[in-house]
């Protein structure tokens, strides 16, 4: 397995080089770095001799990918993109174009992330994954049909009712929690009731039906009538085989999120007020910070690759005929 | 509290899982549960649930303000924001401020003992007397003298040991990894205020590292900057300190020297901005050492200055904390102000020792439900009006005025209302060759759309009523704003009754003919004139704008393109002067007409000099008139001047004189010395919070509904009862 981990880790160079290359061709084709340093200086007063300063301070007045006048090896390293993205493969975020030092903002943001969307996660897991084994023990009865009908009218509505629904009937309607807002430690608990509420809440419908769809596929094999014909009940056929069998298909959709949830929401942090790195990519690219937005692209590429290796281990831990090799 | 909430939360809920009979019984689940809401409960130490304070805040003097937009800057001599200025001039003090209370906005000492000796010289350097001709005058001298014993607030910076030497100036690799945020330091100190610092600031304004906003225009202005800048550029920015400017001298330890080329009398006002704040060497000394930076713990987010205020807690992606400077000089509150400051309660406080205010809490709130429902719920102390809940917060009275809703009264919440010192406009690039240029076919065409774009309709549809429709290109409270007929656009407005009435679109349709477009064809396509509206208003909200504009054209029977772009490309296009026509707003620097004016001085055109005149308006005579008012103390010759350039600009119109915003805003009743200043950013200081008001409005606004929750237990159990019968049913079933 080893071996598989390090080839993998091997595979993933030239593809995050590529998405390096990528997020660096779009951003520079639609700003240029004469339009990055305007949106920092601002509006006022701006000069030419500002911007040509702006830019030679952060190194933007060299060549994008090749720089003809220099000598040798310096014709690469000399260039833009040489100096802002190598390193990133050495978790080098460096500093954004404002000044802040990306690492040390992703290190403080991204614990409220995870705050939020880690319980979200395991919670609308664990509530999907029962009611889709409700609605399956159920199945061809009224109550399933119900819960269909609901689940597709829970799907129908936007994410976005849900939270501001939720923040007005449970915390301006009702008063049981703040409406928005986030602090330290123990305290951050009853921040996190209503987004991790709602987040499950508006979870449940696409998710009930998923994991449905995934039980009623192993609800029909020979394995489960032979079980019934063990003398099982339904319940026990359900939880003790169906839902192992049903595995991997689960996991295949939870553990590739797993390293992405560091990543955050952006609407739940903006509406709940949550400190997090949700919102970190679009700022940056609305105030056109491309430090920030190359080192979160290339982040977010390493987490995914990350993800989806450990979907691969996770398939030997709950079906022994996977092997990785 | 706890076991009131325990009573009312905890007993229906268990009593609910005790009716399905597959939890508590067991025991098994109980202890999570019950650990649960013992968590739930530990995190509830406020009075109300939905509080999102601390309780030990709760009667102490504390604001509690939000902010939508995180700061970028904090080091005063980059940041040029409103948004940044909150908290800077909290913390920094230039050597002059803005009166309180005063009107019309008068600068008065802050940190200096008096307003600055002016002395004007001629090239050689010797004095000229008073009243000396503008010619004549190469520099111009500001002496300004700072009072002494005022202290910085304590910061490890100035931090010192016994020996004397400072304490945290040369940190090793181990030391400065040790600590991850500037309250890791342990040791603090202080020292008193110089002149040196305010020099030393200035200085830093043209270190090119340092990348002031301001640094190029004060090349313009103070003596020696540039060479300095260009002296300085490969240096660290600590060994500025000992290399002289010639445009800023220390005279004695509390007495400096600004030295300014020409007259610019304007200069005075940025000595009230942040820009010109004092900064102790130390500063750079401490925060320069490498490893800071990588921990961002810099001077651009850790200020240290004289201020009321200091900033405890800096963490724009959550709070921002402002706390009382122990160490703060002192001052007190104005004694003086306008005649109906008396009535209104204003000078109330006169003489009072400031600041009243023990903590300022700023919350991010990026969306507008969630700030303004805790406005209601009394945990937001003030609060702006967003579109969307503008009806529930204000209603217009039958005499077209307006008033607060019968909910806002309740609360006892008061509306301030100020006009923003800005100016909005629709400006024409008069480089183009059909609407630009000073021919009369032009002029009239631009006069015809002043008429038929209607800023009032656009200020009802899209303000909500909040703003004035401009007359000019002054707003109000700037010196030379004229009231009334005296103040009309007589190209677009006619005066009757008493109130400026727009001209009827047929007088605009005159013009049109006039200028050559009967019914708006243009005889050289003989189709309806097509004019180019350029934007970076390229979204799906903007739509409405957009369509607005384009009908207010077709009144004329033009067809009005918008040409959408990004940010960049619409300025790449306002640069090089491809754009038509465009929208354009300006926020005064400082209460003076030479800040809007300048707008349209020829010598700052956007695309011959990269200033600030968008629409490359360059007319000789307004030219000579601002010249020559620019210069000017505010008397009867400036006003007339500056009636004879409102004058020309609305005859030339290279704008459509837009609006004037209007600001509403909200604040509860236990706010109290609350008085629009629109160019003071500092006014933190002489506002007050009556605590036990708002402990008790809160208590009472906030108790929390607990029914709703237990009838929802008693449906949800009801509705499981079904589903456990046929699951009985079921496994029965199965078993058969």
């Amino acid at each position: 397995m080893i071996h598989y981990i390090i080839r993998r880790f091997l595979y993933a160079f030239p593809l995050l080089m590529g998405v390096n290359i990528l997020t660096f061709v779009l951003f520079f084709i639609v700003n240029s770095p004469d339009d990055m340093a305007r949106m920092q200086l601002g509006q006022k007063h701006v000069t030419e001799q500002a911007v040509e300063n702006w830019k030679q301070q952060r190194s933007y007045d060299l060549p994008l990918l090749w720089n003809e006048k220099a000598a040798a090896e310096e014709k690469i390293t000399q260039t833009i993109f040489y100096q802002k993205s190598v390193g990133l493969f050495l978790f080098r975020f460096g500093v954004s174009d404002s000044g802040r030092n990306i690492g040390a903002d992703i290190q403080q943001r991204m614990w409220p992330s995870l705050a939020v969307a880690l319980p979200t996660l395991i919670i609308g897991l664990l509530v999907n994954i029962s009611f889709a084994l409700l609605m399956v023990l159920f199945r061809n009865s009224y109550l399933e049909h119900a819960g269909l009908v609901l689940c597709v009218i829970l799907m129908s509505v936007s994410s976005l009712f849900y939270i501001i629904g939720g923040q007005f009937f449970i915390a301006k309607l009702l008063r049981l929690v703040p409406i928005s807002g986030y602090d330290d430690g123990i305290a951050a608990v009853r921040f996190l009731i209503l987004p991790v509420l709602i987040g499950v809440f508006s979870g449940i419908g696409s998710g009930v039906r998923w994991y449905r769809t995934l039980f009623l596929e192993e609800v029909e094999k020979d394995y489960v009538r032979t079980a019934r014909a063990k003398g099982l009940t339904e319940t026990q056929t359900l939880f003790r085989h169906v839902l192992r069998n049903a595995m991997i298909p689960i996991l295949t959709g939870v553990v590739v999120v797993l390293p992405l949830l560091f990543m955050g929401s952006l609407i739940m942090e903006s509406f709940f007020s949550i400190p997090g790195l949700g919102s970190y990519t679009i700022d940056a690219i609305n105030s056109q910070d491309f430090a920030i937005v190359r080192a979160m692209v290339f982040l977010g590429s390493v987490l995914y690759v990350i993800g989806l290796l450990l979907t691969d281990i996770s398939y030997t831990l709950v079906d022994p005929r996977v092997r990785l090799s | 509290m706890s076991s009131l909430l325990s009573r009312h939360i905890f007993t229906p809920f268990q009593a609910g899982l005790y009716r399905c009979g597959i939890t508590l019984q067991t025991g098994k689940l109980r202890a999570p549960v019950l650990l649960l809401f013992f968590v739930f409960l530990t995190a509830c130490d406020t009075g109300a649930l939905n509080a999102p304070y601390a309780e030990e805040d709760e009667n102490q003097s504390v604001l509690y303000q939000s902010f939508s937009e995180r700061p970028k800057h904090l080091d005063p001599a980059v940041a040029y924001s409103a948004n940044e200025y909150t908290f800077l001039s909290q913390v920094y003090e230039p050597p002059f401020q803005y009166h309180y209370l005063k009107r019309p906005y008068q600068l008065v000492p802050l940190t200096a003992t008096a307003m600055p000796e002016i002395h004007y010289l001629d090239a050689q350097g010797t004095k000229l007397a008073a009243g000396a001709d503008d010619n004549a005058i190469a520099f111009t001298d500001y002496v300004i003298e700072i009072a002494p014993h005022i202290q910085y607030q304590p910061h490890p910076a100035l931090a010192k040991t016994a020996q004397g030497d400072y304490q945290y100036h040369h940190l090793n690799a181990v030391q400065i990894n040790a600590v991850s945020t500037l309250a890791d330091f342990t040791g603090t100190g202080s020292r008193e205020l110089t002149a040196d610092d305010y020099v030393y600031q200035i200085k830093r304004l043209a270190h090119p590292k340092v990348q002031s906003p301001i640094a190029e225009m004060m090349k313009n202005y103070i003596v020696g900057f540039d060479a300095f800048a260009q002296q300085v550029s490969t240096k660290p920015k600590v060994e500025i300190k000992d290399i002289p400017l010639a445009g800023a001298e220390v005279l004695s330890r509390y007495q400096y020297r600004i030295r300014i080329k020409g007259k610019y009398p304007q200069f005075i006002f940025w000595l009230a901005m942040p820009f010109f704040s004092p900064m102790p060497w130390e500063a750079d000394a401490f925060y320069e050492q490498a490893g800071f930076a990588d921990k961002n713990i810099t001077l651009d987010w850790f200020p240290l200055g004289t201020g009321a205020y200091l900033l405890a807690e800096n963490n724009p992606n959550r709070r921002m904390t402002l706390v009382k400077n122990p160490l703060f000089h002192g001052e007190t509150y104005p004694t003086e102000g306008e005649p109906e400051d008396l009535q209104t309660g204003l000078l109330a406080d006169a003489g009072k020792s400031l600041p009243f205010i023990d903590k300022m809490v700023f919350m991010l709130e990026k969306e507008t439900i969630p700030y303004w429902t805790k406005f209601l719920q009394g945990y937001y102390d003030a609060s702006g009006i967003a579109s969307d809940s503008f009806d529930q917060a204000i209603q217009f009275t039958g005499s077209g005025g307006i008033a607060l809703t019968d909910s806002m009264r309740e609360k006892n919440i008061q509306l301030e209302t100020s006009v923003a010192i800005s100016s909005f406009y629709m400006g024409f690039n008069m480089l183009d060759a059909t609407v630009g240029g000073n021919s009369e076919q032009a002029r009239k065409l631009r006069q015809a759309i002043a008429i038929a774009v209607d800023y009032e309709e656009y200020i009802s549809i899209f303000r909500n009523g909040r703003g004035i429709a401009a007359q000019g290109v002054l707003p109000p409270g700037i010196y030379g704003f004229a009231e009334d007929k005296a103040g009309v656009n007589a190209y677009v407005y006619d005066w009757d009754n008493g109130a400026a009435r727009r001209k009827s679109i047929d007088a605009a349709k005159q013009l049109m003919s006039e200028a050559g477009y009967v019914n708006g064809i243009d005889p050289k396509t003989g189709s309806a004139l097509i004019l180019y509206f350029d934007t970076a208003a390229a979204g799906i909200d903007d739509r409405p704008t957009m369509n607005w504009y384009r009908k207010q054209f077709d009144k004329l029977g033009i067809n009005l393109v918008i040409r959408a772009t990004d940010y960049n490309r619409f300025q790449e296009k306002m640069r090089s002067g491809n754009a038509q026509i465009f929208v354009w707003g300006w926020n005064a620097d400082y209460p003076d007409p030479e800040n809007f004016f300048f707008l349209l001085y020829g010598a700052n055109s956007k695309v011959q000099h990269g200033g600030e005149n968008a629409s490359n308006y360059h007319n000789p005579e307004f030219d000579r008139l601002f010249e020559q008012m620019r210069n000017m103390d505010n008397s009867e010759q400036r006003y007339r001047i500056i009636q004879q350039m409102q004058e020309q600009v609305r005859h030339d119109a290279p704008w459509v004189l837009g609006f004037h915003p209007k600001n509403f805003s909200l604040f509860h009743s236990w706010y109290k010395n609350l008085k629009p200043n629109l160019m003071a950013n500092n006014t933190l200081k002489y506002q007050r919070i009556d605590s036990a008001e708002r402990a008790e409005k809160r208590q009472a606004w906030n108790a929390p509904v607990f029914w709703p929750l237990v009838l929802a237990s008693v449906v949800f159990v009801l509705m499981l009862m079904p589903a456990l019968n046929a699951y009985r049913r079921r496994v029965r079933e199965t078993l058969q």
